[in-house]
């Protein structure tokens, strides 16, 4: 879907000013660093569905250079690479930040621009009156939140809420699990599709890609293949000690790509989907939000991403990218 | 104010010693006790700075709860100094902020 | 993997694990004990096995009684598997640990927790200098090297295991700085409340107080009623500060050995994401179980102090009964008579109970501290910063983590996990058991990435 290509490349293109945003107002750094990363792989065959992939990419939504390097090349950029990788792809435009503090910083940021984050609540229902415009946000233990626009950003749960409101949002998971070892010093300069070095030190391994319904646990056969895998890609994590394991569920849409979607039948109410929150959170923050909110009209690059194209009973959809 | 170690270990006549390396400098301590016991009982101080403040830090629970007590052994960073019995030859370093994977990958030496 | 299906593996070789080893052999079960250590006997009976006998002479006849115990362990048949580490375990019985070779596992139609205790955390200004530990972690280098303090030593806080140690460092000849006891003595009084079971464990209550007036006896400074407590020292523990009789008093000393009672070390349990409630005579969490300390409909009993606080002697009657729960859930003949009389020890060994968990219940401000007070000691997180991830919408322990890390490091939680509970639960004002715990997740142990790469199962 080139659109979403394209979506994504503007979104790590805003990334920067948003970070810079967010630590002028909160003074929380969300760790991001944007010096280019790498695609690692094992075999000349996945090396080369990579470059045919990178380049279907850049040929349909523009902007998105990337350039194929053989292993002596990547040992240059990432000298502790290990035999097992025959080569791999370069794309300057990749990056990372941290999850976990652009979360504080947006509750942070949040809180300081006047917002009430009300937390531990089970929103049941959600009900319209439509003569006067309005939501109300009903709790299980009957609380109501009222407003004239609302946004169903919930995950998993998002496709039962938003139907409430006309939206049609179907939503499907996998599991990823994924590896933290302890904090290291830094020796991972890039981060890579198999392992990245965050700021603080620690090695993030992953992800799998589990169709395993709803089940966040972990589990020991992809415990030891991530571990194997990343010690294939890095022997000197051999050494390093692997402190959490951790199991996550994607929300996704049948296809994969986002769905963001005013209600046709209840103007107002809006419906998010999508599970690369951290990349396109700049984009979501200055697109998304604001349309959202009521301040600018419906960005034209969303049209792509309605929830309506799951409603073609013939389609199907595949999850390939 | 302290000039000397925080414990000793009275010695036995037929004790069954060992020699260990502790930066650069060789103990004798008696065997099958753990790396900690061994430092607590023969040199003093830290045995690591901690990784975000790099504040001084030595063993604090003796069983392998709390992992204060983490140096490198044998070139091997971040090893529990509590749970691992100290062994002829051995050599121990102090730990200074998150441990170092350098050098581990080619085999040389565990610098920096 | 399984071919080899024991019939129980037990996980600790503490007094719970060893007693559990040995009834089970004694029905005719299959058994594997795994342990961390490299010897049997858990904290409080290690090294028990080969203790010198002027060791044993400073330690007591409690810990002698161990040794019997450990004799009839190395005798019942039970297959020890020492150096252990148990990274990850499921609810249908199947164990994975890493030893010296690589990772390995092994499957059980019934396991048995026995994990026992760990020091309750002590978060008070300064804790995190060298030259402060816990007066547990001293004693093990008193029982495991013999190590005793060089030179002046303070001992801080509140249990038994205080007053304990105190005494046998005055067997072991070892001069004390001073005794800084935060138990009051108008906690006396309500204790006495709990004497009804005092009455039964006279045995232990007396023995208790013996210490206390021998340490007493021994001209050792002792400040009872004290709070307040705070390390002294920038690189390194130069003495203790705390209040006392209305007044502000320091005792200079390089070595300040703290506790305030020992926790159940619940990282498995809690992996299986069993219940869990808060328990408030002990301040901390404890799974839910059934009388035999079975987890819910599974296989998995949990016994001893990993199950609550309940001391040596009970656990190893803990760990009995549980292998008589397995064995007649199993079809195998019930065993009334030997049930009822264990059950009777039980209930002896564990009158007490009550009334130390008034009487030693830790100062709130020891549990509970001020802002700049380090909390997670991994990842350096004060109990303020805490405190203000609630300002933001932080609900619980495992939500600190994503708001800054605390909890994320080596100790995976450990240390801070109850400290964590009770400062979110105080600000929020809500009751500890609402505000929940860490997820803990495998590993349960921190592994080298390395050790799989040589797996052998």
């Amino acid at each position: 879907m080139p659109e979403y290509a394209r979506w994504t490349r503007d979104a790590v293109g805003q990334w920067g000013g948003f970070h810079q945003e967010l630590l002028d107002r909160t003074g929380v750094d969300s760790g991001l660093v944007q010096k280019g990363g790498f695609w690692l792989g094992f075999s000349e065959e996945e090396v080369q569905k990579r470059a045919d992939l990178l380049a279907k990419i850049d040929r349909e939504a523009g902007g998105i250079p990337f350039r194929m390097m053989e292993a002596s090349e990547i040992r240059q950029y990432l000298p502790d690479i290990g035999p097992k990788v025959v080569g791999g792809s370069w794309g300057a435009q990749d990056g990372m930040a941290n999850p976990l503090f652009l979360l504080r910083a947006l509750h942070s940021g949040l809180k300081k621009a006047g917002a009430d984050i009300i937390s531990g609540i089970d929103v049941a229902a959600i009900e319209h009156n439509a003569a006067k415009g309005r939501f109300t946000a009903r709790s299980g233990d009957g609380q109501g939140w009222t407003s004239d626009r609302i946004v169903v950003a919930a995950g998993l749960g998002v496709g039962e809420l938003a139907s409430q409101v006309g939206i049609h949002a179907p939503t499907v998971t996998t599991r990823g699990q994924v590896l933290i070892t302890e904090r290291l010093k830094p020796f991972m300069d890039y981060p890579t599709n198999k392992a990245r070095q965050t700021a603080e030190g620690s090695v993030q391994i992953g992800s799998t890609t589990e169709d395993v319904g709803l089940d966040d646990g972990t589990t020991v056969e992809k415990i030891e293949w991530l571990a194997r895998r990343a010690v294939d890609t890095f022997p000197a994590l051999a050494n390093a000690r692997l402190v959490r394991a951790w199991g996550a569920l994607r929300p996704l849409t049948p296809d994969g790509y986002p769905i963001y979607q005013e209600s046709g039948t209840c103007p107002g109410a809006f419906a998010v989907v999508c599970h690369s929150g951290v990349t396109l959170a700049a984009i979501h923050a200055n697109v998304i939000g604001p349309w959202m909110g009521g301040l600018t009209d419906a960005p034209p690059d969303v049209v792509p991403f309605n929830g309506k194209r799951f409603l073609d009973k013939n389609a199907r959809f595949v999850r390939d990218h | 104010m302290t000039t000397e170690t925080l414990f000793l270990i009275p010695q036995k006549a037929g004790q069954a010693m060992v020699r260990i390396e502790f930066e650069g400098e060789t103990l004798r301590v008696p065997d099958g006790i753990s790396v900690a016991a061994a430092l607590l009982s023969s040199s003093r101080g830290a045995l690591r700075t901690s990784i975000v403040k790099g504040t001084p830090r030595a063993p604090y629970c003796m069983m392998g709860v709390c992992f204060e007590c983490l140096v490198e052994i044998d070139g091997i960073p971040a090893r529990q100094g509590c749970m691992t019995l100290v062994r002829d030859g051995m050599i121990i370093k102090r730990q200074s902020g998150a441990p170092s994977l350098d050098g581990l990958a080619s085999g040389g030496k565990n610098g920096k | 993997m399984a071919n080899d299906v024991k019939d129980l593996v037990v996980i600790g070789s503490g007094p719970a694990g060893m007693a559990a080893a040995v009834e089970a052999c004694a029905l005719g079960m299959t058994v594997s004990v795994l342990d961390e250590q490299p010897a049997i006997g858990g904290q409080i009976y290690r090294r028990v096995e080969d203790a010198p006998e002027a060791l044993q002479m400073i330690l007591g006849k409690d810990y002698g009684a161990g040794r019997v115990l450990a004799e009839e362990f190395r005798q019942s048949g039970a297959a020890h598997i020492p150096g252990a580490t148990v990274w990850n375990l499921t609810g249908d019985g199947v164990i994975d640990y890493v030893d010296a070779g690589g990772t390995r596992t092994i499957s059980a139609t019934n396991v048995l927790i026995a994990t026992g205790a760990m020091e309750r955390p002590f978060p008070i200004p300064g804790w995190t200098l060298p030259g402060v530990m816990g007066a547990g972690a001293a004693q093990i280098m008193l029982k495991s090297a013999g190590a005793q303090p060089a030179g002046p030593v303070v001992l801080a806080g509140c249990g038994p295991l205080l007053y304990l140690l105190a005494w046998q460092y005055l067997r072991a000849g070892v001069k004390l700085a001073g005794l800084v006891d935060t138990t009051r003595f108008s906690t006396y009084v309500t204790a006495l409340g709990k004497v009804h079971g005092a009455v039964t464990g006279r045995k232990d209550l007396v023995k208790g107080l013996g210490l206390i007036s021998r340490v007493r006896l021994a001209r050792v400074p002792i400040y009872s009623g004290a709070s307040g407590l705070e390390i002294l020292g920038e690189d390194h523990a130069e003495g203790i500060r705390f209040r006392h009789k209305g007044k502000s008093r320091e005792i200079p000393a390089g070595l300040v050995l703290l506790h305030q009672g020992i926790v159940p070390n619940t990282q498995l349990s809690w992996s299986l994401r069993a219940e869990h409630r808060w328990d408030a005579a002990q301040l901390c969490w404890t799974p839910v179980t059934d009388d035999a300390g079975r987890l819910g409909e599974t296989q998995i009993h949990v016994a001893g102090d990993s199950r609550r606080i309940v001391g040596a002697l009970a656990s190893a009657i803990q760990g009995r009964l549980s292998v008589l729960a397995m064995h007649e859930r199993k079809g195998g003949t019930a065993q009334p008579g030997r049930k009822a009389e264990l059950q009777r020890q039980l209930a002896r060994y564990t009158a007490l109970r009550p009334f130390l968990d008034v009487l030693y219940r830790p100062l709130d401000e020891h549990r509970i501290p001020a802002d700049h007070v380090t909390v997670c000691r991994c990842e350096e997180v004060t109990a303020g910063e805490v405190r203000s991830y609630v300002d933001l919408g932080c609900l619980g322990p495992n939500q600190t983590k994503s708001f800054g890390r605390c909890g994320m490091g080596p100790c995976q939680g450990r240390l801070c996990g109850l400290t964590v509970t009770e400062v979110i639960a105080a600000a929020r004002k809500v009751a500890p058991g609402e505000v929940g715990y860490y997820r803990i997740r495998p590993p349960i142990k921190p592994i080298h990435l390395g050790s799989f790469a040589q797996s052998t199962s």
